[in-house]
C-alpha cells in the first residue's frame, strides 16, 4: 500500500532562486539549445545561402480548384527515375561491361550470389518499365487536360525530349546482362535504327562502334546508359520541374472558370 | 559641319557613336573584351568537346577492319546440292560473341548460272551468311525444304539464298571464298541486291539494294576493302 505524501514544506528564502531582474530572459540550458540545433543548423545555411525563398517559391504555390490524383503522375514517375538513378548506382559496383562473358558472370553474381540482389536488380529491370508506364500515363493527363497549351509549349517539348532519353535509356540497358535476349535485341535495334535513309548505316556503326557488334558495343552502350544520359535526363528534369513551378498547373478541363458569385453580373 | 582646320575624323568611326572613341576605333573596348572573352571561352570548350566526339565516333566510322580469310576445310568437304555449316570469327577478342556461321557449298552450275567473272578468290565456292536481311537475327538452313528460315519475323530464303517469302529486304549476304594450298578459305562478308549484283562495303540488314536503295544506304567506311 502506498502512504500519500505529506506536504513539502517551502524553501528557505536564502535557497530559493532570485527572481528574474527585469529586462533577463528566459534562462536557456544547454537542453534548450540542442532543441534548437536544428533550426539553428537551417538558419545558418539559409542565412548564407537564402535558399529559403527559393524552396518556399517552389514548393508553396497555388495550385488550382479541381487538383486531383492524375497531377501526380508526375512526381510519380520523377520518383521513378530516381529509384532507376540510385539502383543503378549501386547495381554499378558490382557490373562488369566485358562483353567476353564477364557481363554476364558479373549479372549472374549479383543475381544469385549478392545479399539482396536479386532484389535491387530485381527493381532495376521492373522499375524501368514502370517509369515508362508513367511516363505515357503522365503524357496522357498532359494531352487530354489540355495541358500542353500556351504558355506551357516549351515545357511538352522538353517532355517529349525526356520520354525519347527514357527510350534510349531502356535500348542501351537491354544489352547489359548480355544474355541471348539483349544480343539478339540489341543487333535487330541497331538494325531498325540502319534503316534510315543516307544517315542511318552510319548511325548504326556509331552505335556499334564499327562494322560488327563487338566489345566495345557493349562498353559504349554501359556509358551511354550510366553515364551520358542519367546527367542530360536529371537536367531536363530539372528543367521541366522549374516550368511547372514557375507556370503552375492547369486546372481539369471540366472544371468551369466561374469568377466570384458575387461579383457575376446575373446572379446580382 | 566639319572644322577645316581640323584632320577630318575617321568616317568608320565617325558613325558609330562611341563617346571618347580613338581615332580609327571601330569597336568599343567594352565589346572588344566581352568577344575576346566569349572566344577564348567557345576556344576552351571546343578544346575538349571536339576531340572527345571525334574520339566517340572517329574508329567507330571510319576504321577499316583487315581482310581475313579463314580456312574451314578441304574443297571436297563442299557439295555442290546441300549446305555444311561452318563457324567463323567475325570479330576476335571476344569469345562466343564474334563468331558466326556460314553455310557452304560448292558452285552449282544449274542453279547459279556460270560462275561469275572478276569476283575476288574465284567463285567455285558459295558461303552464305546466317544474317537475316530483315533485322540480323540468324537463319538456319532446313534440309527438307531447302530453305533459310528465320526464327524472328518469319523471312524465308531459297536454296540460292533470295528471299522467298516475309520481310526480308534482299538476299542473304555473302562471303569471299577462294582456296589456297588446297584448303578452302572464307574472307570478307558483301552483300548483294535481287539480281546477285555484290556490293563490296557490305549493308546492315534491312537496307534494300535495288534501285534508288543502294543510293538511299550509301556504302559505310567501316567495311574492309579488298585490294
Amino acid at each position: 500500500m502506498k502512504l500519500p505524501k505529506p506536504p513539502v514544506p517551502p524553501l528557505p528564502t536564502a535557497l530559493q532562486p532570485p527572481p528574474q531582474r527585469p529586462g533577463e530572459g528566459e534562462k536557456r540550458g544547454p537542453l534548450d539549445h540542442a532543441k534548437e540545433a536544428g533550426i539553428s543548423a537551417v538558419d545558418w545555411v539559409d542565412e548564407r545561402t537564402s535558399l529559403s525563398g527559393g524552396l518556399r517559391w517552389a514548393m508553396f504555390r497555388k495550385v488550382p480548384k479541381g487538383t486531383n490524383w492524375f497531377y501526380t503522375l508526375g512526381s510519380a514517375t520523377m520518383f521513378a527515375f530516381l529509384s532507376q538513378a540510385v539502383t543503378g548506382v549501386f547495381l554499378a559496383m558490382y557490373y562488369r561491361p566485358d562483353a567476353s562473358g564477364g557481363a554476364y558472370e558479373s549479372i549472374r553474381y549479383i543475381t544469385n550470389e549478392v545479399f539482396l540482389g536479386e532484389f535491387v536488380r530485381g527493381m532495376h529491370k521492373w522499375g524501368s518499365t514502370v517509369m515508362v508506364v508513367l511516363i505515357f500515363l503522365h503524357m496522357g493527363r498532359t494531352f487530354f487536360f489540355g495541358a500542353y497549351k500556351y504558355p506551357r509549349e516549351l515545357n511538352w517539348v522538353i517532355g517529349a525530349v525526356l520520354l525519347i532519353l527514357t527510350m534510349v535509356m531502356s535500348f542501351t540497358g537491354y544489352l547489359l546482362p548480355f544474355d541471348q535476349r539483349s544480343y539478339w535485341a540489341t543487333i535487330v535495334g541497331v538494325n531498325i535504327n540502319g534503316t534510315g535513309p543516307l544517315v542511318g548505316p552510319y548511325l548504326s556503326d556509331f552505335l556499334r562502334g564499327g562494322a560488327e557488334f563487338g566489345a566495345t558495343t557493349l562498353s559504349r552502350f554501359y556509358a551511354i546508359h550510366m553515364l551520358l544520359l542519367p546527367g542530360a535526363i536529371a537536367a531536363l528534369i530539372g528543367a521541366h520541374l522549374y516550368l511547372v513551378a514557375k507556370l503552375g498547373t492547369t486546372a481539369p478541363p471540366w472544371l468551369k472558370a466561374n469568377g466570384d458569385d458575387r461579383l457575376n453580373e446575373d446572379r446580382v | 559641319m566639319s572644322d577645316p582646320r581640323k584632320t577630318p575624323k575617321s568616317k568608320y568611326t565617325a558613325d558609330r557613336a562611341m563617346p571618347g572613341a580613338f581615332e580609327g576605333e571601330t569597336v568599343t573596348r567594352r565589346r572588344f573584351m566581352t568577344l575576346t572573352t566569349h572566344g577564348a571561352g567557345a576556344i576552351a570548350v571546343s578544346a575538349f568537346a571536339l576531340p572527345t566526339l571525334g574520339f566517340a565516333a572517329g574508329s567507330a566510322l571510319f576504321e577499316r577492319p583487315q581482310v581475313q580469310w579463314q580456312t574451314v576445310g578441304a574443297p571436297e568437304d563442299f557439295p555442290e546440292d546441300t549446305y555444311v555449316p561452318k563457324v567463323i570469327t567475325e570479330i576476335s577478342g571476344v569469345g562466343q560473341v564474334g563468331k558466326t556461321t556460314v553455310y557452304m557449298r560448292a558452285h552449282n552450275e544449274r542453279l547459279d548460272g556460270p560462275i561469275p567473272e572478276g569476283i575476288p578468290g574465284g567463285g567455285e565456292f558459295i558461303a552464305i551468311s546466317t544474317r537475316c536481311m530483315h533485322l540480323g537475327c540468324p537463319v538456319r538452313y532446313v534440309e527438307a525444304s531447302a530453305r533459310f528460315i528465320c526464327p524472328c519475323h518469319g523471312g524465308v530464303y531459297d536454296f540460292t539464298g533470295a528471299v522467298s517469302g516475309g520481310p526480308p529486304v534482299r538476299p542473304l549476304d555473302r562471303f569471299f571464298v577462294r582456296v589456297q594450298n588446297g584448303q578452302v578459305q572464307v574472307g570478307p562478308r558483301y552483300s548483294v541486291n535481287s539480281e546477285f549484283k555484290r556490293f563490296e562495303a557490305y549493308r546492315d540488314p534491312g537496307q534494300p539494294l535495288d534501285g534508288i536503295g543502294q543510293y538511299l544506304y550509301p556504302p559505310r567506311f567501316s567495311t574492309p576493302k579488298l585490294d
